[in-house]
């Protein structure tokens, strides 16, 4: 029992170093601290048990852990519980605060003091609060903190060496009286005070583990929270200095993306400019250059060459590495030429919303619409991200509050919003068929986001949560911290969808070489000649959208189809179902179970969709 | 008077929040009965944003609707 609060941090990440843990709130630059602190090397593992990712990598003598930005440690949702694991299993903790916000941060602060661990507080942003007239009185916070306070403006460098040296001397601070009290009356059954603090907050899983029966946990944990909250207003208010008057430019800005109008042209522009950005000059102009230049006119030749002189193409082996879905030919030119430059592209601009402060604005904006089938504004950021690409989108969910809006929005992502590459493609024909055949294709989809999310806000059994966000300041993004979380972001997003890939792609493969794919489209061909009136070879596109989304659509553009037919086509693709890669993706985030719902759903949306549609049209 | 019914611009002192997860969540943001809070955007339908200490939070309305609060400024709308 002693050493259990440690053990899934060495489980994660073993070896006899000192751990030094950074928490802080989200947004508050801790990832800047750890970049600096333990330069390229590092790991990433999910924690034991849950989806969340905790970072660990070496600072001289110490092993540095991130966590998630959590506002305080408990057992209310995955993050908050990895945080508390990792901080339960720290020698020094370094917490980054926000300058202008210390009114929220401190309560995270307030708590790890209470736990009794030394612990260094690292003030960041204090070139913005200077900026912004908030005076910070440093000795008086230092004083009644009882721990080393050092003023950094991380994005700049300053004061991150100045924070780890302070780590030598990392004192604990000074707890909240009443709450000590409370933690001492438990020391005599919980030996280890961070532990002791965490039940005295009713936290139900450190009380198992130690054995103890909790009673009152939740009058505990209400009372300690009131008197933690008590104390930081009174900190705030002898230590920090607002300066009186409003109306700065930000402020100005951040209510304009909240009223009605402006909110609504503000979102207009931010869609269009991410789709130029996307949608056009990435999917467009770089992936032709990245998979039509270099992977399908240089690298596909070569390894195709290369392979050959030891393996016959025509032989099973060879297909399956160098065939139509091989594993040196299309999984690594769809990874490297097509996915990487997409997500790429997709997180510089998701960091740019985010950094900006404006996601949480729009997640407030369309709370209302949201509500309406079944999610709540949070929801919209997964499926924003589910327009560059659904796998994204799908790991996303892991964001909302429930099992419910997790269920709902996934399926919403699976069923109705088509993902970047598959927009290119559409958009193409489209505009190949002008105005009306495009409001119908519009309008179809819209409709059916409309029917899918009611009819499943209605059925998936559990609750909605309340929005309750929180509105960061607008502030302007930082290219170094938009380049950093672009490539940590597109590097573990690439780990983890290549394997997945990979295997759908052999799967693919071995279904072509015993015949399987041929006969699955012979099988199809009545469905899209009889129901939806195309022509029979369009069942290969059709087989050919299962592999990959923009695969499928493509296919569509070598047929000879009316402009009434290409709408038909389209509205069926487009709700068709996931490509292998998200449907791998989907299995891991939402079990076997729940996927094949969503799979086999999708082809029953999509096929009554078009056929309906082309009752109505044809 | 509920969070809810407050105008754009009205001053308000939180009296009481309901039980839940959401309480404690409201505490660590700094939201606790006796806070003085500014209702600073109304979104149609939607969410309270309300600003207070140096803060911003966005409410959803069902949730605004369960925090009762009280009038606390004099330059009251009406």
């Amino acid at each position: 029992m002693s050493n259990c609060h440690c053990s899934a941090v060495e489980e994660l990440f073993p070896g006899g170093q000192k751990k030094l843990v950074l928490v802080g709130n989200p947004n508050v630059g801790k990832s800047v601290f750890f970049g600096a602190w333990s330069g390229l090397y590092v790991e990433v593992s999910n924690f034991p048990g849950t989806t969340v990712e905790v970072m660990g990598g070496k600072a001289g003598s110490w092993s540095v852990y991130d966590t998630p930005g959590v506002y305080g440690v408990g057992s209310f949702n995955d993050e908050e519980r990895v945080a508390r694991d990792v901080i339960l299993g720290a020698d020094v903790v370094v917490n980054v605060v926000d300058s202008t916000h210390l009114e929220r941060d401190l309560f995270l602060t307030l708590q790890v003091l209470d736990m009794g661990i030394p612990m260094v507080v690292a003030l960041n942003f204090t070139d913005e609060a200077k900026a912004n007239g908030i005076e910070i009185d440093l000795p008086a916070l230092t004083r009644e903190l009882g721990v080393e306070v050092i003023p950094c403006a991380a994005v700049q460098g300053k004061g991150i060496a100045e924070v780890l040296e302070a780590v030598e001397r990392a004192v604990p601070g000074h707890p909240t009286p009443e709450v000590e009290k409370r933690v001492t009356a438990l020391l005599d059954r919980i030996d280890m005070r961070p532990e002791a603090l965490m039940v005295a907050e009713g936290d139900e899983v450190v009380a198992l583990r130690h054995g103890v029966h909790l009673s009152g946990g939740e009058e505990g944990r209400e009372a300690i929270y009131i008197l933690r909250r008590e104390r930081v207003n009174k900190l705030v208010d002898e230590v920090v200095k607002r300066p009186h008057g409003k109306g700065r430019v930000r402020d100005f800005i951040g209510r304009m993306c909240l009223e009605p109008v402006s909110g609504l042209l503000i979102l207009a522009i931010m869609l269009l400019a991410a789709y130029q950005v996307v949608g056009v000059f990435v999917a467009g102009d770089i992936v032709a250059v990245t998979e039509g230049k270099i992977m399908q006119g240089l690298y596909e030749p070569w390894v195709i060459g290369t392979v050959s002189r030891w393996v016959s193409p025509e032989s099973f082996l060879g297909a399956i590495l160098i065939g139509e879905f091989g594993l040196f030919t299309m999984t690594v030119t769809y990874l490297f030429g097509l996915l990487l430059p997409l997500v790429a592209g997709f997180y510089v601009t998701l960091s740019l919303l985010e950094d900006s402060g404006y996601l949480p604005r729009l997640a407030a904006f369309v709370d209302r619409m949201m509500n309406g089938i079944g999610l709540n504004g949070r929801a919209i950021i997964p499926i924003i991200l589910g327009f560059g690409c659904v796998q994204l989108g799908t790991i996303t969910t892991r964001i909302l509050g429930s099992h419910r809006e997790r269920t709902i929005a996934t399926a919403i992502l699976n069923f109705v919003i088509p993902c970047s590459a598959q927009i290119g493609v559409i958009t193409g024909m489209l505009a190949a068929i002008g105005g009306v055949y495009t409001a119908v294709y519009g309008a179809s989809i819209f409709l059916c986001l409309v029917i899918v999310g009611t009819v499943m806000g209605k059925v998936v059994p559990g609750e909605t949560t309340e929005l309750l966000i929180d509105l960061p300041p607008m502030r302007i993004p930082r290219l170094g911290n938009i380049a950093r979380k672009t490539v940590m972001r597109t590097f573990f997003f690439m780990k983890e969808a290549l394997p997945w890939f990979a295997a759908g792609a052999l799967g693919v493969s071995i279904l072509l070489r015993t015949g399987v794919l041929a006969a699955w489209q012979t099988a199809l061909s009545p469905l899209t000649q009889g129901w939806l009136g195309l022509p029979g070879e369009a069942s290969t596109a059709f087989v050919m959208g299962m592999v990959r989304r923009d695969f499928g659509a493509a296919g569509l553009t070598s047929l000879s189809l009316s402009p009434w037919q290409t709408v038909v086509a389209l509205v069926t693709m487009t709700l068709f179902v996931p490509c292998i890669a998200s449907l791998m993706v989907l299995f891991k985030e939402r079990g076997m179970k729940q996927g094949m719902y969503i799979w086999v759903s999708s082809w029953i949306i999509a096929f009554i969709a078009g056929g309906i549609l082309a009752r109505i049209v044809l | 008077m509920s969070l809810s019914e407050l105008k754009k611009g009205q001053e308000a002192i939180v009296e009481s929040i309901p039980e839940g997860d959401v309480r404690h969540q409201l505490l660590r943001f700094g939201i606790a009965p006796g806070t003085k809070v500014l209702c600073h955007a109304r979104i149609p339908f939607g969410p309270i944003v309300l600003r207070f200490g140096g803060q911003e939070i966005a409410i959803g309305r069902g949730l605004a609707k369960s925090l009762k609060v009280r009038p606390g400024s004099l330059k009251k709308a009406e």
